[in-house]
């Protein structure tokens, strides 16, 4: 098996453990946390596809490393605000549940 | 559509650059200036943007094909261009209309001036507007999968706080579930822009549509970006989302949210369909989008029939509008299957958004001032309504009109070009849809307008003064969407479009539809359309309508939401590839 074979293994694994998580978890921060594995996965997968920029003589192909760090800077970012937001709705409910209360009628 | 050289700055490529930089530099202004500075800033810049916008018309109507910018002099595709054509620059001037709209209509409820106590809420609100509006314009103008990827995460930061300016517990968390699942969205979306890198070695726009093969890698890439897209747009049954955090919002922030902020997933769906991948797309995989359209049209008018409260029926009312503007897909096919009406319905689709953005926009902010002058805004209790506020509901009214597609609306041009291609390529079954929206809108407008017609009880005294300037904010942009097709015949679509526009043929249509929609509204309402206003809750025709709230609650559950999402993508790939 080759090395890129085992990086895209690796994403697929990491992008169906966060996918699972996503579905399963209920609570909010386990679900951000599984974006981020989700994430990762697809970052793996990015960072793999570099190698075959190396067909062209170079080491590898340096874009999906440009496009990498700002994809890994706005994941960052979407984290921070949503720790933020899950911060404030614990301040306010004492509880960190997503489900919508039962209608009234 | 990219036929000319695309490697070169037109003239007047750099006013795409000012689009894009003007709104981010304004909140940059703002943040350093301090709070009674930024409302000034967000004001200068408002004219200042819908000018630029309007100059950039004029670039375009001056250059053969589109408008490109490149970034910096670098050429794809290891540099990054800007591209503007004919749908890019309609959208850029009406979300710059519909700023400025909702600009007026904020600066009652979000005043910073001297003698209005600086709060938080109004800081973020002027802030987050700018944002929304930079972000558009760079979903707009993008050149490449990745700057729009960028792009679409900016709008959903951007669109998240919105929902909990009031900051309580449960606009929170509205916005909590708006954020986690359009960040579900947005790992779809990458992972689709990954793997068309990975096969094709290239992001950008143009340089993609000409390599990309219908092939498994460019199926999966497509499935993906799809169904992350539709997340965020909130396409039934993805709009988990939606009602509570559009409902949830302060007024001047729902219409934001709901005119402007799912147009952009939506407008990427258009380009990757029509622009970037013709060749992958199906008219199969385009019936699957379409259908959903129709559950949205379907499900998202029942339950906004059986809402007790304005904002949250209209918060419904965009989830069966956005179906709406899924209908477009299958229109670009042909019988055979190839897509040759492909002008024609992304004319009808963007017509059609720009109308949704005018009309829902001034929806929005009429239920917010029902709401502010009465203290609430429950639909049975808005008898008198319509004395005490003239002007708001009037553009309650007329907005849900221009939206049911009365001439001479945008809506109504957007369904006749649907028609004419749905007959072209005889898929007759889409008229039946594209009418019966159009019936079901009806449907709610003629249950408020009754409501608000009622004679009250007991005379309305206790009203709250609401700014003048509000209301004729809302009436205008009301009157803006009926009044689209006009400005659209003047500007680049063929007059003849508008010759029948008001034959008898039209006039009956349009009561057929107004009375389909009387009857739906009689049927499926919570309480009889006339009559006492305290009689019981019904269950609306044989229970059909609570199945209907029932099979929303179901579907807006998070797990269901998510197998949902994985259904879509799968079942959208599975059709990809079998065409």
């Amino acid at each position: 098996m080759s090395v890129e074979t085992l990086f895209a293994l690796t994403a697929c694994a990491l992008v169906g453990i966060g996918l699972y998580g996503l579905i399963a978890q209920p609570h909010p921060l386990r679900k951000l946390v599984a974006f981020n594995i989700m994430g990762s996965g697809v970052f793996v997968l990015f960072g793999a596809l570099a190698k075959r920029g190396a067909a062209a003589g170079l080491a590898a192909d340096p874009v999906p490393q440009a496009l990498l760090i700002t994809a890994i800077v706005v994941a960052f970012a979407a984290t921070a605000v949503t720790v933020a937001l899950l911060l404030r709705l614990i301040e306010s409910t004492d509880s960190a549940s997503l489900a919508e209360p039962p209608a009234k009628d | 559509m990219w036929a000319i050289d695309l490697w070169m700055s037109t003239d007047g490529g750099a006013l795409l650059a000012a689009a894009v930089l003007l709104p981010f530099v304004g909140m940059l202004l703002g943040l350093l200036l301090g709070g009674r500075w930024l409302q000034r800033v967000a004001f200068v810049l408002m004219p200042l943007g819908l000018a630029l916008a309007l100059a950039i018309t004029a670039a375009w109507a001056n250059t053969e094909g589109p408008l490109v910018y490149l970034l910096g002099g670098w050429s794809p595709p290891l540099g990054i261009a800007l591209r503007a054509d004919g749908a890019a620059v309609a959208m850029l001037l009406a979300v710059a209309g519909v700023v400025c709209g909702i600009g007026l209509f904020a600066r009652a409820d979000f005043g910073l001036g001297p003698d209005a106590p600086e709060s938080r809420g109004a800081f973020a609100y002027w802030l987050l507007l700018l944002a929304v509006w930079g972000a558009l314009n760079l979903v707009f103008v993008s050149g490449d999968l990745f700057t729009l990827y960028v792009a679409l995460e900016l709008l959903t930061f951007a669109g998240v706080p919105l929902v909990c300016l009031a900051g309580s517990g449960e606009t929170l968390r509205a916005a909590l579930r708006y954020m986690l699942f359009a960040l579900c969205g947005s790992v779809l979306y990458l992972l689709g822009a990954v793997l068309l890198y990975g096969g094709y070695g290239t992001l950008d726009m143009p340089l993609l549509a000409g390599v990309v093969q219908p092939e498994p890698i460019a199926f999966a890439a497509l499935a993906l970006m799809t169904a992350g897209l539709l997340a965020k747009t909130a396409l039934f049954p993805l709009h988990i989302w939606l009602p509570p955090a559009h409902g949830g919002a302060p007024a001047a922030a729902s219409a934001v949210l709901s005119a402007l902020v799912i147009k952009g997933s939506w407008f990427l769906v258009l380009r990757l369909w029509l622009d970037v991948m013709p060749g992958v797309a199906s008219a199969q995989a385009a019936q699957l989008l379409a259908g959903l359209g129709a559950a949205a049209i379907v499900v998202g008018s029942v339950v906004a029939l059986r809402q007790q409260r304005l904002k949250l029926l209209v918060a419904y009312s965009t989830v069966a509008q956005i179906g709406y503007l899924f209908l477009l897909f299958p229109m670009a096919f042909d019988a055979a299957g190839d897509m040759v009406l492909r002008d024609l319905a992304a004319s009808a689709g963007v017509l059609q958004a720009i109308a949704h953005a005018t009309a829902k926009a001034g929806m929005f902010m009429a239920a917010g001032l029902v709401y502010a002058a009465l203290g609430h805004d429950r639909i049975d209790d808005l008898a008198g309504a319509a004395r005490a506020l003239p002007v708001a509901v009037a553009a309650f009214l007329v907005g849900g009109l221009a939206l049911m597609g009365v001439v001479p609306s945008g809506a109504y041009l957007a369904k006749k070009l649907l028609l004419a291609s749905a007959d072209a390529s005889g898929q007759w079954w889409w008229t039946w849809v594209l009418q019966g929206g159009a019936a079901f809108t009806a449907g709610y407008v003629v249950l408020v307008a009754l409501r608000v017609f009622a004679r009250p009880v007991t005379p309305l005294t206790e009203l709250k003064p609401v700014s003048r300037l509000s209301q004729w904010a809302a009436l205008g942009l009301a009157v803006a969407s009926l009044l689209l097709s006009l400005a659209a015949v003047v500007g680049p679509l063929p007059a003849e479009l508008l010759a029948k526009a008001f034959s008898l043929e039209e006039l009956g249509t349009m009561l057929v539809l107004f009375g389909a929609g009387a009857l739906l509204a009689a049927a499926l309402a919570r309480r009889p359309l006339l009559g006492k206003p305290s009689s019981a809750v019904r269950p609306g025709l044989g229970g059909l309508g609570t199945a209907f709230e029932a099979g929303d609650r179901l579907v807006r559950q998070w797990p269901s939401a998510m197998l949902a999402l994985l259904l879509v993508a799968g079942t959208c790939g599975w059709l990809l590839a079998r065409a």
